[in-house]
């Protein structure tokens, strides 16, 4: 029972990351039709810019998460105006492979500003494991699950409660009809690609401390997040926070007691099986 | 007609023959005057990207289907041939065959499901593949040798000829992908082909014009596995020794990148594109830190400037100015 405790918790915990990175993945395709696949990046820049927030910088460490969040935020702007948006393509297959070549420029950055090695980054409050029912939990894990829950709070009052975000929402469920009435195309654009950066750069931030900091820590997070949405359907949001919440459980869940070795296999044969019955997602319309 | 005008329709008439003689002569002849096995090495092993690129050009350019998992398929085959003449004694050429086989079933029993999907399911689908068959190699260490690699694979032979240096392997290698580039320049002229860039163009009008959409899906899958595995057993014998770090993700998307730069769709872009790809590293070895951007850069500027490729996107462009210059001499 304490096993089983202790495998929810690091599932719940890795879940709420993928869910965040799935997030990233589902606002991008709503307002664009495509796979970001930059999203995997902005994980490690979130990781990287903390990490000289903290060091180079030495700030405190909530100032320190907001300037590594909106500078991903800030550098996923940039990506949109200068990388994507000079394509003016309507072809899918290109843009997808587009941003495949930004993420590729994009990684190479990283490596060249902060160097091949692997770095620690410091937990937010000092790890002095909390004992819930004899599972141990690092105070990281509960940082992640609170602000994952904080952010999907505030992403839920963006797109209800701001016109900003209700004309996101337009433009996601048609985006002729949002063009008609003058929901200026660009402008959302730039706006899905900056909360795409910072729900990123918030996953790197808080994800690193238990992994390492390395220029590719996101790919391997990033393709998982990619995962989860599709598992719970690409697009809809519900369906990312459940698919990450279930991939990150299935993987904890299958590493503790079939094999740690496999977890990724099983979370992806999974993923495959689910593609297979229902084509859709789980929650895909 | 006069005969220069025959002899200029007579070239324009077999362009493709031709150009297929002219590039297997260049071949024929290229290793007397190319000696330096490292050289030589490298033109090997732009053929068997070459191979797999073929294969792939025919799913994503021509069936207008994403994967980014052909890797998968090129490990299976290499690691297949590696175990099949290692660990069961098989000779090289029956284990060839029977791994190309075993890879058109895993492709066929997964293309099924897997080719309902279309877009972003299908692009996760292949990477969550890649990725599963990569763990493996990477995983199960006391077949596949695990993370140091598999090492002692025979190299092909006829009796006692024996494909083991340089020059040898580029007559087998080039051979072998100049065989799959008359199969490749063949089919899309086919029934199956011209079905296949209807499908590209339009899936529904592809259906309404009776196009088996599905089956058509699966068989273009199920041969560019086919050409993957092969690529892959000859790279296994090439340098006899296979490791999983040359089948990951990453390799998935060099070789979608070989595609776009060749053009997607262009059966000779795709020779060029995985020459350049190729060759690449080896010229920007002098800049070791920029080689990201270099990789990346030439990706995004091809798609932002040719989208269809750079060899057909510079000829078209070539093509559109001369037809102007042409129009502009006529009016004055």
């Amino acid at each position: 029972m304490t096993d089983f405790l202790q495998y929810l918790f690091s599932g719940l915990t890795s879940g709420a990351i993928y869910a965040l990175i799935a997030l990233g993945f589902c606002v991008v395709n709503n307002t664009m039709g495509i796979v970001n696949f930059v999203q995997v990046d902005f994980v490690s820049l979130g990781g990287m810019l903390m990490f000289s927030a903290l060091f180079a910088t030495g700030l405190p460490m909530i100032p320190g998460l907001l300037l590594a969040v909106t500078g991903v935020a800030l550098v996923a702007m940039l990506v949109e105006r200068f990388g994507l948006r000079p394509a003016r393509s309507d072809n899918h297959l290109v843009l997808i492979f587009l941003t495949v070549g930004l993420s590729i420029i994009l990684r190479g950055v990283i490596k060249l500003v902060w160097g091949k090695n692997r770095m620690a980054l410091p937990p937010l409050t000092p790890d002095v494991p909390i004992n819930i029912f004899g599972a141990s939990i690092l105070p990281q894990a509960l940082w992640i699950i609170l602000l994952t829950i904080i952010a999907i709070a505030l992403l839920t009052w963006f797109f209800y409660r701001t016109s900003l975000g209700l004309s996101m929402r337009a433009v996601a469920s048609n985006p002729t009809a949002a063009a008609v009435v003058g929901i200026p195309a660009g402008r959302i654009r730039l706006t899905s690609y900056a909360i795409a950066g910072a729900l990123g750069g918030l996953a790197g931030v808080l994800v690193t401390p238990i992994t390492t900091l390395n220029y590719d820590v996101g790919v391997l997070l990033g393709l998982k997040g990619f995962a989860a949405a599709i598992l719970g359907g690409f697009g809809s949001f519900p369906g990312a926070i459940l698919g990450g919440l279930g991939l990150g459980l299935l993987e904890s869940l299958s590493a503790g007691y079939l094999s740690s070795a496999y977890k990724d296999v099983v979370a992806f044969v999974v993923l495959l099986l689910v593609l297979f019955i229902r084509p859709k997602g789980l929650l895909g319309k | 007609m006069i005969n220069k005008q025959k002899i200029l329709y007579f070239i324009y008439l077999h362009r493709t023959g031709l150009t297929v003689t002219g590039l297997s002569l260049t071949l024929l002849l290229y290793p007397l005057f190319e000696n330096n096995p490292y050289t030589l090495g490298l033109t090997n092993l732009i053929a068997i990207n070459a191979i797999v690129v073929l294969g792939l050009n025919l799913f994503i350019g021509y069936a207008g289907q994403i994967s980014l998992g052909h890797a998968a398929f090129f490990g299976l085959g290499a690691y297949g041939s590696a175990i099949a003449t290692v660990t069961f004694e098989i000779p090289p050429w029956p284990a060839m065959f029977i791994v190309a086989t075993l890879v058109a079933l895993v492709a066929l029993l997964i293309g099924i499901p897997i080719l309902r999907l279309s877009g972003h399911y299908l692009a996760m689908a292949t990477l969550g593949l890649n990725f599963v068959v990569h763990t493996i190699l990477l995983q199960w260490d006391e077949v596949t040798g695990g993370p140091s690699g598999f090492s002692g694979i025979p190299y092909l032979s006829f009796g006692d000829f024996q494909f083991d240096d340089e020059t040898r392997l580029h007559y087998l290698l080039w051979g072998a992908a100049l065989i799959s580039l008359l199969l490749c320049l063949n089919l899309v002229r086919s029934g199956i082909g011209r079905g296949l860039s209807a499908l590209a163009g339009d899936e529904v009008a592809a259906e309404a014009l009776g196009v088996n959409t599905r089956n058509a899906k699966i068989k273009i899958f199920i041969l560019s596995a086919v050409l993957a595995s092969i690529a892959g057993s000859l790279f296994a014998h090439c340098y006899s020794f296979v490791s999983p770090d040359s089948f990951g993700i990453f390799t998935s998307t060099d070789m979608v990148i070989m595609v776009v730069i060749g053009g997607m769709g262009s059966i000779w872009g795709s020779l060029f594109g995985a020459a350049l790809i190729t060759l690449l590293p080896e010229w920007l070895d002098l800049f070791e830190t920029y080689k990201d951007f270099v990789h990346g850069g030439i990706l995004v500027l091809v798609l932002m400037f040719l989208p269809q490729g750079l060899v057909t996107g510079l000829i078209e462009t070539i093509k559109v100015k001369l037809v102007l210059r042409r129009r502009k001499d006529a009016a004055t």
